[in-house]
């Protein structure tokens, strides 16, 4: 017995030593990139000499890849630093766990769905005011990357939803421009028209980033003007969702998993939808996807309450916890210019965010006024810090419209939003 | 004495010298990281730098609350997860169990030919990528997928698996006059509720989407399943039949009343890994639906996952994961005990009383001792 009963004592010790040395362990490589501040705002001295930059970015393909180098090369020429392009595969997960490090990549896309989650944890820093073209920007997009009234980040290019046609089968349907959907009763009638076998005349993706267009004709949105109140469940906004409803029952219309489909985008190429309701980044889509399909993209009809529709952006971000802040704000001054930002814009089929690239950019894409004709009143992203869920909860009702009940969907989204304003 | 003494206490101290890279590694890839997952869940971390820097602040028991207390989408997307794995397990494990034992009697015929063919195949797919199989999975039972074309060949126009929100059981329900037509249910069942989900959601039974989920499963983990119970089953000793059968017993018989009896430690531990593995299940959602559609496919794993890394509420995904693991606690204690061997508790506790240490007081003792004794 003797020697028996130190031995239980002498493993819990043993453990507790260990686990307390792997504690510091953990807590030390953890803590080394950390103490950089709380809270975006103030920037790190500019590291010397010349500098390489992570610049994380998402992708459809190494051709996206490859102009982001391109296009950053002058950059290089210019300063000697190097700019590591890195295609993400789970830009979430790697920026999540490059902020848990300490290691982020200095500079990423962002987009304005996350943005306000990043800012408010302190993870990006709020650069804008310092950005050369600050004033060239669509005020929009200034709105949008703004947190807790500081300009965060520069806009990267901006897209518009736009009604995207497959033209061969307008013609086939017997229609011409004149029946180009200028009200929702139009966009009944030429979605029943193009319905024909298992193809749809309209699919739509099931997510407020679409509907939502529809909310914004018949004259409600999500939040108030400021974001500081919920307006889900407006009668415009019920209006707007018994619409979609009654296109959905018409048969006329589908949600992209009712044919097989991932999104609008890809229904559209397939040939099983004749319209879908997509933004620019459809084009780049078609033309690597889906070569051989004509179109033509229009602006959205409008609803009772007028014209209407979305845009979705992303920004430059930068990393608080990065040590090259200084050369990544100049990289993103650099990227900011006409010149670059063109340039990428063209290569994308996305809107360049400064105004003066407008000429250059409609010069380049003539056919493209279906997108860019939304600009001037294009509604944004809901950017509340927390609201991703309340509306991932929304679209997963959306998915059920066909049959469910609209009122019921937007006093879900208005109680749970309300939650999180509170 | 001792010198017996030191020698003991030479020997401890090599074995201690022996098991500390063990130690030391368990303690940083396991104790550790569990422990600060366990800080996290009570702090409010928001996933920059260390979790243990001075910036995070202790705040109780509140990710909890938040997850279980008061009424909120975090309680009721919760509490969707727990019933959507709660139909998961409850149709995984025993047709994984049975799928595999009957894969594995078969098997172990000496008389079949190209066993070690059938072993393979039927063992292939849990050697496979569950990644590879999801995608593969996601091909077959598209809308217009090979299983919906072989369903059309004899006049059955199936569902699109992956888009189906219907529980399987409102369907069932409504099938029989239950409900009030397109999912609604009865207004006794929908005014009420637990967690946030009224009762008429808790018996919605698994989705159509997730019924692919869980066919996919069972396929992949019922060939790992068939090796353990292929081993215990060669363990047998041929006599056990002979004599079964010299006593006249059919096949049948043979295989409910010896062979199963005799499989009963394995049993337990397929079932054991079964209910962990299933409770924790995330690769499979992960790669086929994140959660879609209509959150009929959400799990308490990838809920905790989702939280954590796409919402930043690490808190809130740190203490789904521990609520998780008191259920798997929970339910696996339940199951051993459901299965506990019921003769071995009487037969002890019957001598320590013979052995007239009388009733009452400390059982547990009387038992240890009955225990010692029978050794």
């Amino acid at each position: 017995m003797s020697t028996r009963t130190p031995r239980p004592r002498t493993l819990r010790l043993a453990l507790i030593a260990s686990t307390a040395g792997a504690l510091a362990l953990t807590a030390c490589s953890g803590g080394g990139g950390f103490d950089s501040g709380s809270g975006g705002g103030q920037t790190q001295a500019a590291a010397k000499g010349p500098v390489t930059i992570t610049f994380m970015i998402t992708s459809n393909g190494p051709a996206d890849v490859k102009l982001q180098q391109d296009v950053v090369s002058g950059w290089e020429k210019k300063t000697g630093n190097k700019v590591n392009v890195v295609a993400a595969s789970d830009i979430n997960q790697q920026l999540t766990q490059g902020f848990a490090a300490g290691s982020p990549p200095d500079l990423f896309f962002t987009d304005a769905n996350v943005f306000p989650t990043y800012a408010k944890a302190g993870n990006l820093v709020a650069y804008g005011d310092q950005v050369t073209a600050k004033d060239d920007f669509y005020p929009g997009l200034v709105k949008t990357f703004t947190y807790d009234g500081k300009f965060y980040c520069a806009p990267k290019d901006s897209s518009n939803l736009a009604l995207v046609v497959n033209t061969d089968m307008w013609k086939a349907a017997g229609l011409t421009d004149a029946d180009v959907p200028k009200t929702w009763a139009d966009l009944e009638t030429v979605a029943k028209k193009l319905t024909q076998g298992d193809r749809k005349g309209l699919v739509i993706g099931d997510t407020r980033d679409r509907i939502g267009a529809f909310m914004k004709q018949a004259g409600g949105w999500i939040v108030n003007d400021d974001q500081t109140q919920m307006t889900a469940n407006s009668d415009a906004n019920l209006t707007a969702l018994k619409e979609v409803q009654k296109l959905l029952q018409s048969g006329s219309t589908a949600f992209p998993k009712g044919v097989d489909s991932g999104w609008g985008g890809e229904a559209f190429g397939k040939g099983r939808a004749a319209m879908t309701i997509e933004g620019n980044w459809i084009k780049g889509a078609l033309k690597s996807d889906y070569p051989n399909v004509k179109y033509a993209a229009y602006e959205l009809p409008a609803g009772p309450a007028g014209k209407g529709t979305l845009s979705f952006t992303q920004c430059y971000g930068v990393a608080s916890a990065s040590k090259n802040q200084a050369a990544a704000i100049d990289l993103v001054n650099y990227l900011e210019t006409d010149a670059p930002s063109l340039q990428l814009a063209k290569g994308l089929g996305v809107i360049p965010p400064l105004k003066s690239a407008e000429a250059g950019y409609k010069a380049e894409f003539p056919d493209d006024n279906g997108f860019l004709a939304g600009s001037s009143y294009a509604q944004g992203p809901v950017t509340v810090a927390g609201m991703d869920p309340v509306l991932k909860d929304f679209d997963s009702q959306i998915g059920s419209l066909q049959t469910g009940d609209p009122k019921a969907m937007l006093d879900r989204l208005q109680k749970n939003g309300e939650a999180v304003l509170k | 004495m001792s010198r017996t003494t030191s020698a003991r206490a030479g020997e401890t101290r090599s074995g201690w010298l022996f098991v500390t890279p063990v130690v030391v590694i368990l303690g940083l890839f396991l104790v550790a990281p569990i422990l600060m997952a366990f800080w996290v869940s009570l702090s409010d971390w928001a996933g920059r730098g260390s979790p243990l820097s001075g910036a995070v602040t202790f705040v109780g028991g509140q990710n909890y609350t938040d997850l279980l207390g008061q009424d909120s989408l975090a309680r009721s997307d919760f509490a969707t997860s727990i019933r959507n794995n709660f139909y998961y397990v409850l149709l995984v494990v025993p047709l994984q169990t049975v799928l595999a034992l009957g894969l594995a009697l078969l098997l172990n015929q000496r008389r079949l030919k190209g066993l070690s063919f059938f072993r393979t195949s039927y063992y292939f797919p849990t050697v496979t990528s569950s990644v590879a199989i999801g995608s593969v999975f996601l091909f077959l039972f598209a809308g217009s997928g090979s299983v919906n074309a072989l369903l059309k060949l004899v006049g059955v126009s199936g569902p699109n698996w992956f888009a189906d929100p219907r529980g399987l059981l409102h369907l069932l329900l409504g099938a029989v006059g239950v409900g009030n037509g397109d999912e609604q249910g009865p207004a006794a069942l929908t005014d009420h509720g637990f967690l946030s989900l009224s009762w008429w959601d808790w018996l919605a039974g698994p989705s159509v989407a997730m019924i692919t989920i869980i066919a996919l499963v069972i396929w992949v983990s019922a060939g790992a399943y068939m090796l353990m119970f292929l081993a215990a089953l060669q363990n047998i000793p041929a006599e056990v039949f002979e004599a079964a059968a010299i006593d006249g017993a059919s096949t049948w018989r043979r295989t409910v009343s010896v062979t199963i009896p005799l499989l009963r430690p394995t049993l337990f531990t397929v079932l054991t890994l079964g209910l962990i593995g299933t409770w924790q299940v995330f690769d499979q959602i992960y790669v086929m639906s994140k959660g879609n559609p209509s959150k009929t496919t959400l799990t308490p794993a990838y809920l905790a996952y989702d939280s954590s890394i796409n919402q930043g509420a690490w808190g809130q995904g740190t203490a789904i994961s521990f609520v998780l693991f008191a259920i798997i606690l929970v339910m696996t204690g339940i199951q051993s005990w459901i299965l506990r061997d019921r003769d071995k508790p009487r037969r002890r506790l019957g001598r320590a009383q013979r052995g007239g240490a009388g009733t009452g007081g400390d059982v547990g003792g009387y038992l240890a001792t009955a225990g010692r004794q029978q050794r």
